[in-house]
C-alpha cells in the first residue's frame, strides 16, 4: 500500500505557562485521511495541542507544519490560509449565544466562502440535517437546546464548510453514553464522507475506540506511545494500560499538584 | 516584603496593564478600520447603546436639570442672581453634567453588559471559535462596540442636554415663578456652539473609553464565573475613573485659554 502524505505534523512543540511546562517537546504525525486521538489525563496539555495548531495559544518553540508549511515561519495571511482549512468542534460546543442555530452553522460559509445570506440558510440546514436535525432547530438559540443537540450543532458547524481537517475537542464530554455514542458515530461519517484528517483529543475509551485509526498518549508533556488503535489493549506500555483500564495503580501520578491552563 | 520591591511590582504591573490596553485599542482600531466590516454588529451595537441607554440617561439628565434648578436658586437668591439661574442650567449640562452624567450611565450599562458579554465568550471558547471560522474577534466583536460607542454617546448626551435643560425649565417657571418665554430666551441667548461642541467631544472620548475598557475587561477575562464578575467590576471602575479624568484633560483642551 502507498504511504499516505503527511497532513500535519508537529515538532518540538513547547509551551509553559508560568512555571507549569505543559508541553515539553512534543512530536506527532498526522496523516492525510486518518483519524488520530491523542489520549491523557486531565491537564497534560491535550486542549494546548490543538490551540496551537489552531493558533489560539502561541507556542515557546516547535514546529507547526501543515501540508509541509511551518505555520508558525508563514506570514500571517499565509498561516491563516492553512489554518482555513481547520474545523472545529469545541468541548461545549461554542456556540454563539446571541445567534440562531442556523447562523451559527452558517458562519463559516458566510465569513469564510463570502456565501450570501439566503443560500447560507440553505447550506446550514442541509449540514443540520446530516447531523440528525433540520429545519426544526434552525430558528432556535443555542440556550433552548440540550447538551447533546448543541454538540450536533457544533458539529455541523465544523463541517459546513467541508473543511480537509477536523479537530474534537473532547467530544462526548457531558454526554450520556447513548448521544456520546450517537455523537461518535456521527464523527465516523462526517470525517468517512469528507475524507478529511481528523485530531481529536479526548480521555473517553468508548470514544477512542469508535473514531480512531491511531492513537497516541500524551504524558508530561509528550508523546509517550503511538499506535494503530486496534493496539491499544496490547501496547505493551505501563502508561497506557493504566490509562485504558482506567486504574488508580501504576507509574501514572493519580494525585498532583494544582496546575494552570491546561486541557 | 521589601517596600522597594512592592512599589517596583506595582509600578511594573501599572505599566504592564496600560501597554495591554494601548496595544488593545490600537490592534482593534487598526484592524477594524481596515475591515471587512460587519454592518449589522455595528447597528446592533449602535441600537443597544443608543436607543436602549435613552431611559436611564433621559431620567438622569430631567431631574439633574431640575435639582440644578433648584440647588441654584437656593444660592443665587441670597445675592439677588436668580436671572442666572438658566445660564448656569445651559452651561452646566451642555459642558459637564450632560456628557459626564450620561457617561457614567452608560458605563454602568453598556460597559459592564459588554464585559460580561465578552468576558462569558471568552470563557465559553466562543471568541476562539470565531477565529476557526476565518473571523479576527478584534473586527467583529471590538471594533463594531466603540465605533458604536463615539457614534452614539454624542448623540446621548445631545438628547440628555435638551431633557435636562427642559427640567430646569420646568421647576424654574412652575415652582420658582420664571416666566416661560424670557427663560428660553436667556437659555438661547447665552448658549454658544462651543458649549455643545465640547460637550459632544467629551461625550466621544467617554464612549470610546467606555466601549474600550468595556471590551478590553471582557476580552482578557479568566477563570470561569468568578473571572467574568471580576472583568465586569473592573470594566464599571475603570471606566468610570477615566471618564472623570479625560473630562478635566478635554475641559483643559477646550478653556484653558
Amino acid at each position: 500500500m502507498a504511504a499516505r502524505e503527511t497532513k500535519i505534523s508537529v515538532k518540538g512543540l513547547a509551551k509553559a505557562f508560568g512555571r507549569n511546562h505543559v508541553l515539553r517537546g512534543l512530536d506527532i504525525e498526522v496523516e492525510a485521511g486518518t483519524s488520530v486521538v491523542v489520549i491523557g489525563g486531565s491537564g497534560t496539555g491535550k486542549s494546548v495541542l490543538i490551540k496551537s495548531i489552531l493558533g489560539i495559544v502561541e507556542p515557546d518553540a516547535g514546529q507547526i507544519l501543515i501540508d509541509g508549511q511551518d505555520v508558525l515561519a508563514a506570514s500571517r495571511r499565509q498561516a491563516q490560509a492553512l489554518r482555513g482549512q481547520i474545523g472545529m468542534l469545541f468541548q461545549g460546543a461554542a456556540l454563539f449565544d446571541s445567534l440562531p442555530v442556523w447562523e451559527n452553522v452558517a458562519f463559516g460559509l458566510m465569513a469564510k466562502a463570502k456565501i450570501p445570506r439566503d443560500q447560507a440558510r440553505v447550506r446550514a440546514v442541509e449540514t443540520l440535517e446530516a447531523v440528525g436535525l433540520g429545519e426544526p432547530v434552525a430558528d432556535l438559540f443555542p440556550a433552548e437546546l440540550s447538551g447533546g443537540m448543541q454538540k450536533r450543532v457544533g458539529l455541523a458547524r465544523a463541517i459546513a464548510t467541508r473543511p480537509a481537517i477536523l479537530f474534537f475537542d473532547e467530544p462526548t464530554t457531558g454526554l450520556d453514553p447513548i448521544m456520546a455514542d450517537v455523537i461518535n458515530d456521527l464523527i465516523r461519517s462526517v470525517v468517512s464522507d469528507l475524507g478529511a484528517t481528523a485530531l481529536s483529543i479526548t480521555h473517553d475509551m468508548a470514544s477512542v475506540r469508535k473514531i480512531a485509526d491511531r492513537v497516541a498518549m500524551l504524558y508530561e508533556g509528550r508523546i509517550i506511545w503511538e499506535g494503530p488503535a486496534k493496539d491499544i489493549d496490547a501496547s505493551g506500555n505501563p502508561f497506557v494500560d493504566q490509562f485504558v483500564h482506567g486504574r488508580a495503580d501504576g507509574p501514572i501520578a493519580t494525585i498532583q499538584a494544582p496546575q494552570r491552563r491546561a486541557g | 516584603m521589601n517596600p522597594l520591591a512592592l512599589t517596583g511590582a506595582a509600578v511594573l504591573g501599572i505599566v504592564s496593564t496600560l501597554g495591554g490596553l494601548v496595544t488593545f485599542a490600537l490592534r482593534a482600531l487598526s484592524r477594524g478600520i481596515v475591515g471587512p466590516w460587519y454592518p449589522r454588529q455595528i447597528l446592533r451595537q449602535m441600537l443597544d447603546i443608543g436607543y436602549y441607554s435613552l431611559p436611564v440617561v433621559g431620567l438622569t439628565a430631567i431631574f439633574t436639570g431640575m435639582v440644578l434648578a433648584l440647588q441654584s436658586y437656593t444660592g443665587f437668591s441670597r445675592f439677588q442672581a436668580q436671572s442666572a439661574i438658566p445660564n448656569i442650567v445651559v452651561l452646566s449640562m451642555t459642558r459637564e453634567l450632560g456628557p459626564v452624567l450620561a457617561g457614567l450611565m452608560v458605563a454602568g450599562r453598556v460597559g459592564a453588559s459588554m464585559a460580561a458579554e465578552l468576558g462569558t465568550m471568552r470563557v465559553t471558547e466562543q471568541i476562539d471559535a470565531l477565529s476557526t471560522l476565518s473571523t479576527d474577534p478584534y473586527r467583529y466583536l471590538v471594533f463594531p462596540r466603540l465605533l458604536g460607542g463615539v457614534l452614539m454617546l454624542p448623540a446621548l448626551v445631545l438628547v440628555a442636554d435638551v431633557i435636562g435643560i427642559m427640567g430646569g425649565w420646568l421647576v424654574s417657571t412652575v415652582k420658582l415663578g420664571f416666566n416661560p418665554v424670557s427663560y428660553v430666551n436667556s437659555t438661547f441667548g447665552f448658549l454658544s456652539t462651543g458649549d455643545v461642541v465640547s460637550g459632544l467631544v467629551k461625550a466621544a472620548v467617554f464612549g470610546f473609553l467606555v466601549c474600550l475598557m468595556g471590551c478590553y475587561q471582557g476580552y482578557m477575562s479568566r477563570g470561569g464565573a468568578q473571572g467574568v464578575g471580576t472583568a465586569t467590576t473592573r470594566a464599571v471602575v475603570a471606566a468610570s475613573i477615566l471618564i472623570l479624568t479625560s473630562d478635566y484633560i478635554v475641559t483643559e483642551i477646550f478653556f484653558s485659554h
